[in-house]
């Protein structure tokens, strides 16, 4: 049997060849299995595409005549702890682009089995508030600079401290480890943060003063939000702010399901498979929320046309445009001056050799009916006589 | 509590006795000791009067009520109608006044007088008066949703009509006008405030629903030939052509006349054929477009030192008036006179008629526009009992998602003023009862729902369907496909860019643009696409060893290069016009565009 299907290798993708042989009847005959094989690769040879087919554009328009039909509104959670969500074209365009800052960054953090079962609810509650970002902001009360000596105090919220389970102590440790060149008194009630050397002026207590209330005490930095919800049979926590790499190393994440919808960060924690996989993921979702219906290969071929260089590139003229090699490609879209005086100064080439020029020039364009071309060169004749 | 004043918005005091100030206003602005203009408004939350005189607000005038009974009396009616006061009479005597929006606030207004209370202190004068002009002389409007009121006033604008009576000696630009128009059977009061029968814009006719054929699909209409032969929705298009002999610098004079053959850009001997001796047209002459209708000639325009000695300077240019593309008509008023300068000025107007076509654009007044989708014989429309032919079919499916209730109740209405012989009162909330209506329908021998057997034209079959038949007033809107039509394989085309011209009037190309040109790229057909982008295609020589274009001479048969000179080698390549410009504006940006040539194989 296994022979047999070893004889379709490299005419059948490996993929297809294991779903065969896992999904094969017990004590098939070979001839049957033969016939499997066959009917699958008819099946296969026919779903490529031929060549000189137009993919790309024909992804473009699969894509874009449904995003013609989407909604600009941002979509509210219903619910007591409201969550922004961007989707629609905005997110389409957040995507493509290859933003790295977010409208809206979230995750999704999944659960090991004792924690997802949602039994020790209390527990849960308190993961998620250990989640969850605190800054010295939230805790204090009050910041004061003191003129006379440049010492900055700031005095504490002890409700709110009480409330989040901190100690000054502990918010003491957290502004030493993050902010140099300080001595820290701890006053109970407030902390008082003096320059170490040679005194501060006015200016630089100031600065010092609207950096410290960005100190992370507690949490995770960038987890603005926390909100466990009931998915089916257990209990995920989502996350308003996104930082993938550090609650991934939480005990409790189940770090196999847990994701982010920043790609930037997917793709340096996890590489850049993960990425293209992501974008995949996060256009289908805002494609499907609005109830529309396109092909994912669409999909994965933009995607990977963003990965294709090791790095997400947007598709913008800083990103896979500027890939192009064609410089009246380049140039038509967008800022062509920039582009034919750049090549001007290098002496680029251009060789005609894609769609856009060959349209402008007026010439076949590759494509289709414009890709077959002679494969040998016809001599000159000699001379007769 | 002191109340704060404020006179248009400038604080100018504070009062004790809030309610006792503004009544004191509004009885002085009622007496006249105070101008009318002044609104007051007691804002009882910010604990503040606004007094209000400036200008720019929204005000309307309503009936004061006292003790729950109207100041406007029978006598006061009576008085108006005998024209013995006017309607500034009853402003002035405190009997009408107006309120702008922050005034309506402290109001209570009713809006019939069966409705008043002693709390009530304004009448609606009639709620009519909450429609505009057009939006009132739509009949049953209340019975409408509200953006078919707004579609049906927007369409009755577009309406031909009858516009003024002296329409035969004026020279207004594009004017339509109507044949045989007629005065609605189901209107309203302000058809008759406005004069309405002295400037109709419609007819009344016979208008069927039901489906014919499909071809009165996605609101399209049918027509009865008969009909249209016997003068509905005719209308005649005027258009006059206006040249006037201006005078230049140096005493030179621009001449109305049959421009001479050695003028300076002659047309053809054809062209003036239609011009009598004084270079003019004459009446009643057919006229299509490029025939000349105005002969005129011009001095040259610049008279420059060189040419003064030559003899080319006395050739004057040619700068008669013709008729533009798409235009005819005939000629129908010639009108020779002088302008404000004393230079001479002629007019002449050309005249069209415009018999209905499939294509143009009719509608009722209930925002149910549609456009001609088929003419069909008399003999083919389907007939009544009676024998009543509908002048108009109508879609069904046009009624249940639009909600033009108002449009089914005219139908009734006209069908119950025809048979009658009556003008029916559809006025805006103030209209004949649709049962009353329904009721002398049934004593006037028709089935009270307004439907009737009709039959086949063709086979004489009865329909199965009863259908719902009856009159309306259908007006011809402006848009005429005439005017609208087009079409082209070759033509005029841009100098810059040697491409087709765009738009109607210069006969230009329909563009197939960007999107059009991906679904060719979509099929993969490459050689169609080059094709239908051939409209600018040339063949330039290229010098092989500058890659820039040569110039080929075609009467020596030598091909040379501006600038390695005569010995290199030219070849010829096929480009679009627009490429080579793009070459020329590198090069004048100082960019060097180098073309390398290869071989095609």
């Amino acid at each position: 049997m296994s022979d047999l299907i070893s004889e379709y290798e490299g005419k059948l993708p490996g993929i297809m060849l294991t779903e065969i042989r896992e999904n094969l009847p017990k004590g098939a005959s070979d001839s049957k299995i033969r016939k499997i094989l066959e009917s699958a690769y008819n099946e296969y040879k026919h779903a490529r595409v031929s060549p000189g087919e137009s993919v790309g554009l024909v992804s473009a328009e699969s894509i874009g005549e449904p995003g013609t039909q989407m909604t600009l509104n941002t979509f509210h959670f219903a619910g007591v702890a409201e969550m922004n969500v961007t989707l629609g074209l905005p997110r389409i365009i957040e995507i493509l682009d290859g933003r790295k800052e977010l409208e809206n960054p979230m995750m999704e953090i999944y659960l090991k089995k004792p924690y997802a079962a949602g039994k020790r609810v209390e527990e849960l509650r308190q993961l998620a508030l250990q989640i969850k970002e605190t800054t010295l902001k939230d805790i204090a009360a009050e910041f004061v600079i003191s003129i006379a000596d440049f010492t900055i105090e700031v005095r504490l919220n002890k409700e709110k401290m009480k409330e989040i389970e901190v100690t000054s102590g502990k918010v003491v440790d957290a502004i030493s480890k993050q902010l140099k060149g300080y001595n820290l008194r701890d006053n109970k009630d407030s902390i008082i943060l003096k320059a170490r050397g040679k005194e501060d002026s006015f200016n630089e207590s100031y600065k010092t003063k609207e950096k410290i209330k960005g100190i992370t005490i507690k949490g995770i930095k960038g987890i603005k939000q926390v909100l466990p919800v009931k998915r089916e049979e257990e209990f995920v926590i989502i996350t308003a702010g996104s930082n993938l790499s550090e609650v991934l190393q939480l005990e409790e994440v189940d770090s196999y399901r847990t994701t982010t919808n920043n790609i930037f960060e997917i793709e340096q924690v996890l590489g850049i498979e993960a990425a293209r996989q992501s974008i995949v993921n996060e256009i289908f979702k805002v494609i499907e929320s609005q109830g529309l219906n396109v092909d994912v290969r669409h999909i994965m071929l933009v995607a990977d046309t963003m990965c294709v260089g090791g790095t997400v590139k947007g598709i913008t003229r800083y990103g896979v445009v500027s890939e192009k090699s064609s410089v009246l490609a380049r140039a038509s879209f967008e800022t062509p001056i920039k582009h034919i005086i750049n090549a001007a100064l290098v002496g680029e080439v251009d060789n005609l050799d894609s769609v856009v020029e060959n349209v402008m020039i007026n010439q076949p364009i590759p494509i289709g009916t414009g890709l077959p071309s002679l494969g040998v060169k016809p001599q000159k004749q000699a001379k007769e006589k | 509590m002191a109340v704060e004043v404020y006179l248009n918005s400038k604080l100018v005091g504070t009062i004790d006795n809030p309610i006792e100030f503004v009544q004191r206003i509004k009885e002085e602005r009622r007496k006249g000791s105070v101008t009318n203009n002044l609104n007051v408004y007691y804002k009882e939350r910010a604990n503040e009067i606004q007094l209000e005189s400036s200008k720019g607000r929204a005000r309307r005038p309503l009936i004061i009520v006292k003790d729950g009974i109207p100041l406007l009396t029978e006598k006061h009616i009576k008085q108006l109608e005998k024209n013995e006061i006017s309607w500034s009479d009853l402003v002035k005597q405190g009997i009408i006044e107006y309120l702008d929006a922050a005034e309506e606030e402290n109001s209570l207004i009713a809006f019939f007088e069966s409705e008043l209370t002693p709390e009530h202190t304004h009448l609606e004068i009639t709620p009519l008066a909450m429609l505009g002009y057009c939006t009132s002389l739509v009949p049953y409007g209340n019975f409408n949703q509200s953006t078919r009121l707004n579609a049906g006033s927007k369409n009755q604008k577009q309406a031909l009509g009858f516009y003024a009576s002296n329409f035969s000696v004026r020279m207004d630009m594009d004017v339509n006008l109507l044949h045989y128009p007629q005065m609605p059977i189901v209107n309203t009061i302000m058809h008759d405030i406005s004069d309405y029968n002295k400037h109709p814009a419609g007819q009344n006719i016979i208008v069927a629903i039901m489906s014919y054929k499909g071809y009165n699909m996605e609101d399209a209409i049918i027509l009865n030939k008969g009909s249209i032969e016997r003068g509905f929705g005719r209308s005649t298009y005027y258009r006059p052509s206006i040249a006037e002999e201006l005078r230049y610098a140096g005493g030179l004079i621009d001449q109305v006349c049959i421009p001479d053959k050695d003028v300076k850009g002659y047309k053809t001997e054809k062209d003036y054929r239609f011009l009598e001796d004084d270079g003019i047209i004459y009446p009643e002459a057919k006229v299509r477009e490029g025939d000349v209708v105005i002969g005129k000639t011009s001095p040259p325009r610049f008279l420059s030192s060189m040419e003064e000695y030559s003899l080319a300077s006395s050739t004057r240019r040619e700068s008669s008036i013709n008729l533009k593309h798409g235009e005819e008509g005939i000629i129908d008023f010639v009108l020779v006179t002088e302008n404000e300068e004393g230079n001479k000025l002629i007019q002449v107007r050309v005249r069209d008629e415009r018999v209905p076509e499939i294509g143009d654009k009719f509608t009722s007044r209930h925002g149910q526009k549609g456009i001609v989708g088929l003419i069909v014989p008399q003999s083919d429309m389907p007939f009544s009992a009676h024998g009543i032919v509908p002048d108009l079919i109508f879609s069904p499916h046009g009624i249940p998602s639009r909600m033009t209730i108002a449009h089914l109740i005219e139908m009734v209405a006209g069908k119950v003023g025809a048979l009658a012989g009556r003008y029916i009162n559809g006025t805006t909330f103030d209209a004949e009862p649709e049962e009353r209506l329904r009721k002398e329908l049934l004593s006037l021998g028709f089935r009270e729902s307004g439907m009737e057997t009709l039959y086949n034209g063709q086979t004489g079959e009865q329909y199965n369907a009863k259908i719902y038949i009856g009159n309306m007033y259908y007006l011809k809107l402006k848009h005429m496909v005439a005017n609208k039509l087009h079409s082209r394989a070759r033509g005029p085309i841009q100098l810059l860019t040697r491409q087709p011209t765009e738009g109607r009037a210069k006969e230009g190309g329909l563009r197939l643009g960007e999107m059009e040109k991906d679904t060719f790229v979509a099929h993969g057909a490459s050689l169609l696409l080059k094709e239908r982008f051939d409209s600018d295609k040339t063949v330039v020589p290229v010098c092989e060893s500058c890659g820039i274009i040569a110039i080929k001479d075609n009467y020596k048969n030598k091909s040379y290069c501006t600038v390695c000179g005569e010995n290199v080698e030219v070849n010829e390549i096929e480009i679009s016009y627009a490429f080579k410009l793009m070459l020329d504006e590198f090069k004048s940006l100082g960019v060097y565009p180098k073309l390398q040539l290869e071989s095609k194989y």
